[in-house]
């Protein structure tokens, strides 16, 4: 069940919404290998071997190697890559839910890593919240009590947390379901949960572990607004781990582009798309590219106007008229494609009194309905006509003209797409 | 040819001779406190009116069912059926036996049990003995508990508890480990000790398995109690033993319906004592 769109989001009753962010978050030079032997590990991969080939000498897993960004205050940052580059690792480094083999991680100046367990819980208590991919609500609890979590860690008095948890819920839109189980609940009110969980402690980071990846695509992209949305009045400093480049670019003041535990390019949305780093990010942003993804079916217009052949000459030169075109498909009684007659050869035919099938082109290209748009724009490059769309029995099932081909690749960068 | 018989069975002897020179005094107040804690609960139990601990016993049942009726009445059907068939006295004795041998068991069990799902090496260490206690035939047990508590009703608990065991604590384990490590990792980002991370996620995420564990304890203590009747544990198993012994099949039968009863109404009442979390894991 879906949420009413704007009303999500209400106005927290403290004062945060212009609260000023010092903590800067800076990691330098983080490594993590999973395996016994790091030392080993690291050696290899100083005389430049591969993960995979490490991974093939020791099992050993180089998770991250010598990762180093920094996240400015306020900031959405993302960590983007696909899975196995160790984009999530990386997030459970900065609360140290995974340790780091080595490097350092400083939050507002002080290193996490090299924290003892006291100190580590107190910064995890008061700076860093979580929200996880699969929501990990307690089943046991209500959904109050969820909320209510990280307080009653920090022992919060029941009252006292029981009040903050409403008005948080009520933030997110789920101010009557405080008494429900989570097991009652949908994937986008679940996540809702989570995301008021994780800011009941007042945390100055968010860290977001592909937060919206298990929702079906329209809740998602209504969650990412929100978090757009609150964001503007919270502002908090977040950590977002996708491995979607469309979420990351609708999101991401800036962009960690990651593989095999490495970070390949920092940049805005911007730089990214418009300068890819090397040929990896070039391939995944082309990877998503929408040519791949669209199908004919996907940009065609419906067949018309076209002129069956028992249709005599004079009627398809009306039709050309009529419609301002300079060709037009043809078709027999059954809607199979028998080829286009362009205006000059119709004048002519007029003219000669000659009927359609002696001027029709039948050697025109046509495509199948999944064919995708990297197909097509070859075809109709080389071709002076419009692409014909034909289903297996050679039936005309729709145009493809080349201003829909770019209309519909330049709508794919601001109106994300959920076919992906 | 033949080599010598090893000499196994002196050497037990010897070991048995020493825990009791030197560890005697355990053993007595083992005996005194479980003793003192069987005639308490029996006396307890038989202080109240037959009716009226009849009617807690069906209220207990319908409340825990979520108020299930029929299994009420059935109950309190069984329950009259025992008090009529004159062996009320002897199956209080019996509920006194089992719940003292698994409260004892209980209290060593889910302790064990979380510190083996804490640590792979205790885990390692406990499963060879598990086993070995499972695969032992019961009667086995009757021999070491003879032998440092002589005949009566406390070497029966003390064969009983080894008996009734290792499913809870086996139970136990699991429950903890299975726990989604996203909810550890919940218990852990928000700054939980690892006390809290125990009491407010691992142990109420595992109560249901753990629970489990509670119901094969109750269950296998009772299936113990006519085994235990042979080295003088009384209640209804002796009831059983006598009636074996003395081909008398009306008389066992009616004290092994009223064990069937009993183990049928603690069943349903542990069963239920935790609400399923449906859908959830």
């Amino acid at each position: 069940m879906k949420l009413e769109g704007s009303v999500i989001f209400k106005k927290l009753p403290r004062d945060e919404h212009s609260r000023s962010l010092q903590t800067t978050i800076s990691v330098e030079g983080l490594t993590r290998v999973f395996g016994k032997d790091p030392e080993k590990t690291l050696k290899l991969r100083n005389t430049g071997r591969s993960k995979e080939e490490i991974y093939e000498e020791t099992k050993e897993i180089l998770a991250l190697y010598n990762v180093s960004f920094e996240v400015m205050p306020g900031e959405i940052f993302v960590l983007m890559g696909l899975s196995g580059s160790g984009k999530s690792t990386l997030l459970r480094c900065i609360n140290r839910l995974i340790e780091p083999t080595s490097g350092r991680i400083l939050i507002g100046g002080e290193d996490i890593v090299g924290m003892n367990q006291d100190e580590l819980r107190e910064i995890r208590r008061r700076k860093l919240g979580m929200i996880f991919q699969s929501f990990a609500l307690l089943p046991h609890r209500t959904v109050l009590d969820n909320v209510a979590f990280g307080l009653e860690i920090q022992g919060i008095p029941e009252e006292e947390r029981y009040r903050r948890g409403e008005e948080l819920l009520r933030m997110v839109g789920l101010g009557e379901h405080g008494a429900s189980m989570p097991s009652q609940l949908s994937g986008g009110m679940k996540q809702r949960v989570g995301l008021a969980r994780a800011l009941a402690g007042d945390p100055e980071i968010l860290l977001m572990d592909e937060a919206f990846s298990a929702l079906d695509p329209l809740i998602r992209r209504e969650m990412q607004d929100e978090l757009l949305d609150l964001q503007q009045r919270l502002n908090r400093t977040i950590i977002f781990v996708t491995h979607d480049l469309d979420e990351a670019l609708k999101l991401g003041d800036r962009i960690a582009l990651m593989r095999d535990g490495e970070v390949v390019q920092i940049g805005t949305p911007e730089e990214i798309l418009a300068n890819p780093g090397d040929a990896y990010v070039e391939q995944f942003v082309a990877g998503v590219d929408m040519t791949k993804v669209l199908s004919a079916s996907d940009v065609m217009r419906r067949p018309e106007p076209v002129a069956r052949c028992t249709a005599g000459s004079r009627v398809a030169l009306h039709l050309m008229e009529e419609h301002d075109i300079g060709s037009v498909f043809v078709v027999d009684r059954e809607r199979r494609l028998k080829g286009i007659v362009t205006l000059d050869d119709t004048l002519e035919a007029v003219r000669a009194g000659r009927g359609l099938e002696e001027i029709v082109i039948t050697d025109v290209p046509t495509v199948a309905p999944d064919a995708s748009l990297t197909d097509i724009i070859s075809l109709i490059a080389e071709s002076p006509y419009p692409m014909a769309v034909v289903d297996d029995d050679s039936r005309l099932q729709g145009l493809v003209f080349r201003g829909a081909i770019l209309g519909a690749l330049a709508r794919k960068r601001g109106d994300v797409d959920e076919s992906t | 040819m033949s080599l010598p018989k090893l000499p196994v069975g002196a050497a037990i002897e010897a070991l048995v001779n020493w825990i009791e020179q030197y560890f005697g005094w355990l053993l007595d107040g083992i005996s005194a406190v479980l003793g003192f804690l069987i005639g308490g609960l029996q006396d307890l139990l038989l202080a109240i009116p037959e009716l009226i601990l009849i009617l807690l016993v069906t209220i207990l049942v319908w409340f825990v069912t979520r108020r299930d009726i029929k299994l009420a009445g059935l109950t309190a059907l069984g329950l009259l059926l025992i008090w009529n068939l004159r062996l009320w006295n002897l199956a209080m004795l019996t509920l006194a036996l089992v719940l003292v041998s698994t409260i004892v068991a209980l209290a060593i069990s889910i302790p064990l049990g979380i510190v083996a799902a804490r640590s792979d090496t205790i885990n390692a260490a406990l499963r060879p003995i598990l086993d070995f206690m499972q695969t032992m035939p019961s009667f086995v047990y009757l021999i070491p508990a003879v032998i440092f508590f002589g005949l009566g009703n406390v070497p029966g608990i003390i064969a009983t508890v080894v008996f009734a065991m290792p499913p809870a604590l086996r139970l136990t384990n699991l429950g903890i480990r299975q726990v989604p490590v996203e909810l550890i990792e919940v218990a852990d980002a928000f700054g939980s000790t690892p006390r809290q991370k125990l009491f407010k996620v691992q142990l109420p995420v595992a109560l249901p398995t753990i629970m489990a564990g509670v119901n094969q304890c109750i269950m296998l203590a009772l299936s113990m109690t006519v085994i235990a009747s042979m080295i003088g544990a009384g209640g209804l198993g002796y009831q059983v033993l006598v009636g074996i012994q003395r081909v008398n099949i009306g008389m066992g039968f009616e004290a092994g319906l009223a064990i069937v009863i009993i183990a049928i109404i603690l069943d349903r009442i542990t069963q239920n004592l935790v609400p399923q979390q449906e859908g959830e894991r």
